[in-house]
């Protein structure tokens, strides 16, 4: 199969951090893959790469088999981009917005025209068309920023954290928008930092930390690398901690965890859910072990990136965080 | 999917891209009508304050009235404080993400630019025309032909033009709106101040004497009252080439600021991402 987006080696440094360093990813036609990774992992770098706004420092990428640093004009005219901060002009209509979109991607002022109006209905903003786009929601701000990205009917459509900030309503509704796009055939690169939503809507995934893919495969397989779900519990008291171990390990699918800077809490991985929620609490109770706090958690990005590099998702959100700041100093309007 | 490749090169590329995003700037003028009321506030204070309140203390040469030597020179100051217009406009995409969506698309890389340096043309015939009706309220009159006239606006808005791609480059390195208005004006001050627009040329002496006589603030200014016929007919005739030929000498310099700081900005714009 052909692939319309392949990256290797990318390398991009900042000023106090390595943003990537030596990404590798392909994505073969038709394809949805999720970029998975916490904030500051190198995601939105990866995006603005592939999408010419930002040059690599090394390595090299094709976008629908154009390179983006001999002919990024050539990218451009084959992408959407839909980013993290909805790229919309808030003074102009929702209509303004897409038809200047589509002049300025060389479109008669008729096709503009009609392909402005078009996706309006598509995107359920038909309504809203004529009012400035100060005056929309946060989600149909995104569902705009989302259309102005399809007004040439691109071959290929990249989405920097189309959810994030959304309530989970919209965040459903964009799902839903993305969903019918990747059936009528687009590839799409999709960034995100919940596990939930690349489950939902790619193909494969690519987990990112430290701007490097530390691990490729369908939500199950990550999932299944992760344990699953898992039992969590806080023991009232932290000297049963031995017993309740043992307990755990009984039902457990994988490694009981303690954690050193909380005595009284464990963490087990389970498979079967329900049944073996009831077996540990049945064991709980066998052998007088009393809990402040049980329950079944479903894995998360945090659990994916425990099981993968050993360390929380949050400790690169931090480092990442300074990196960020130099690259965008006041943008406050979505809270992310 | 279809794919149309367009070129995204060439000069009809650049001029219809420019169009396309002076028309998304118009629109902002008219649907948020406050920024230009702050903006032009300060030209109409300024006339009143220089008329009345300085006015008196400022000796003219010549039979003249102060407020119609003083008029021509408020048009060139108002201009170039406008110009600082662009420098917002283009800080202010820079710091939206708007800016990735124009870079991400298959446009001509100076169409930003061209679009925001041509919409604040429009900016500029608005600001001259209250400035006009100002002066004509404190006393201020066209004394010459209608042709005159006209081209005295006409090279008022080309100088205007020219400062706007200065701004255009500070509004491309300045890391955030806020800044755009301290670092214009470490340019705009001296250029307008030691110049001929509020006291005549012959206050000055030694050093800034000679920067007042080829300052082109103090040529354009000097051309606008020869064409608006705003000079006493006793007044001394000014001794520099460029005071003596303002009109020739001040396009001189309008040619050279767009050639020099065109492309600059368009580079820069090519450079910089969103901040």
């Amino acid at each position: 199969m052909r692939e319309m987006i392949r990256a290797t080696g990318l390398v991009k440094k900042y000023k106090t951090v390595e943003a990537l360093s030596g990404l590798d990813l392909t994505v073969p036609e038709g394809q949805v893959l999720a970029l998975l990774g916490p904030n500051g992992a190198g995601k939105t770098t990866a995006v603005r790469v592939l999408a010419t706004l930002i040059n690599p420092d090394a390595g090299s990428a094709e976008v629908a088999g154009v390179d983006v640093l001999a002919d990024p004009a050539g990218v451009r005219a084959r992408i959407g981009l839909s980013g993290q901060y909805a790229a919309v002009d808030e003074h102009l209509t929702g209509y303004e917005n897409l038809e200047m979109v589509g002049r300025l991607y060389g479109f008669k002022k008729a096709r503009a025209r009609d392909r402005g109006r078009e996706l309006l209905e598509r995107f359920d903003l038909a309504d809203a068309a004529d009012r400035p786009s100060k005056t929309y929601s946060g989600g149909m701000r995104r569902r705009l920023d989302l259309a102005l990205a399809l007004v040439a009917e691109p071959p290929v459509l990249i989405l920097d954290e189309p959810t994030t900030g959304l309530d989970v309503r919209s965040r459903q509704q964009m799902w839903q928008v993305i969903r019918e796009l990747v059936s009528s055939g687009a590839t799409l690169l999709l960034t995100t930092q919940y596990l939930e939503e690349a489950d939902r809507l790619a193909d494969d995934i690519v987990v990112i930390d430290h701007g490097r893919a530390i691990a490729r495969g369908t939500a199950d397989e990550l999932k299944s690398q992760t344990g699953g779900e898992r039992v969590e519990v806080i023991l009232t008291d932290a000297g049963s901690r031995d017993a309740a171990s043992r307990v755990l390990a009984e039902v457990s699918s994988g490694e009981v965890r303690t954690h050193s800077d909380n005595l009284r809490s464990l963490t087990a991985p389970v498979s079967g859910g329900q049944q073996a929620l009831m077996r540990v609490l049945r064991g709980f109770e066998d052998q007088q072990i009393e809990v402040l706090d049980i329950g079944l958690r479903r894995p998360t990005l945090d659990d994916v990136f425990m099981s993968l590099t050993g360390h929380h998702a949050e400790a690169a959100e931090e480092a990442d965080q300074a990196g960020q700041k130099s690259k965008r100093s006041t943008k406050a309007e979505v809270p992310a | 999917m279809s794919t149309t490749v367009i070129p995204t090169r060439g000069p009809m590329r650049a001029l219809t891209d420019g169009w396309v995003v002076a028309k998304r700037n118009l629109i902002k003028i008219k649907r948020v009508p406050d920024i230009l009321v702050f903006v032009l506030i300060s030209p109409i204070m300024f006339v009143l304050l220089f008329a009345y309140v300085f006015g008196g203390a400022i000796d003219v040469p010549g039979n003249i009235d102060y407020k119609e030597f003083l008029v021509p020179g408020i048009f060139v100051q108002t201009v170039v404080f406008g110009a600082t217009f662009t420098g917002y406009g283009l800080a202010d995409d820079m710091q939206k993400g708007i800016i990735d969506r124009f870079k991400s698309l298959p446009m001509s890389r100076s169409a930003v630019l061209v679009g925001r340096t041509t919409s604040d043309v429009a900016y500029n015939v608005i600001s001259l025309a209250i400035m006009a009706l100002t002066g004509l309220v404190v006393g201020w009159r066209i004394r010459e032909g209608v042709v005159d006239a006209v081209l005295g606006f006409l090279l008022l808005l080309l100088f205007a033009y020219a400062i706007s791609w200065i701004m255009a480059f500070v509004g491309l390195i300045v890391p955030s709106v806020e800044v755009v208005n301290n670092a214009s004006f470490i340019v705009i001050m001296p250029l307008t101040f030691v110049s001929n627009a509020f006291v005549p040329q012959e206050s000055f002496s030694g050093v800034l004497a000679t920067f007042v006589a080829w300052n082109p603030v103090s040529t354009v200014t000097q051309a606008c009252r020869e064409l608006f016929g705003n000079i006493a007919p006793g007044a001394s005739v000014p001794e520099s080439w460029a005071m003596q030929n303002p009109v020739v000498y001040s396009l001189m310099w309008i040619v050279a600021i767009v050639v020099v700081f065109a492309p600059l900005s368009v580079r820069q714009y090519r450079r910089s991402s969103a901040k």
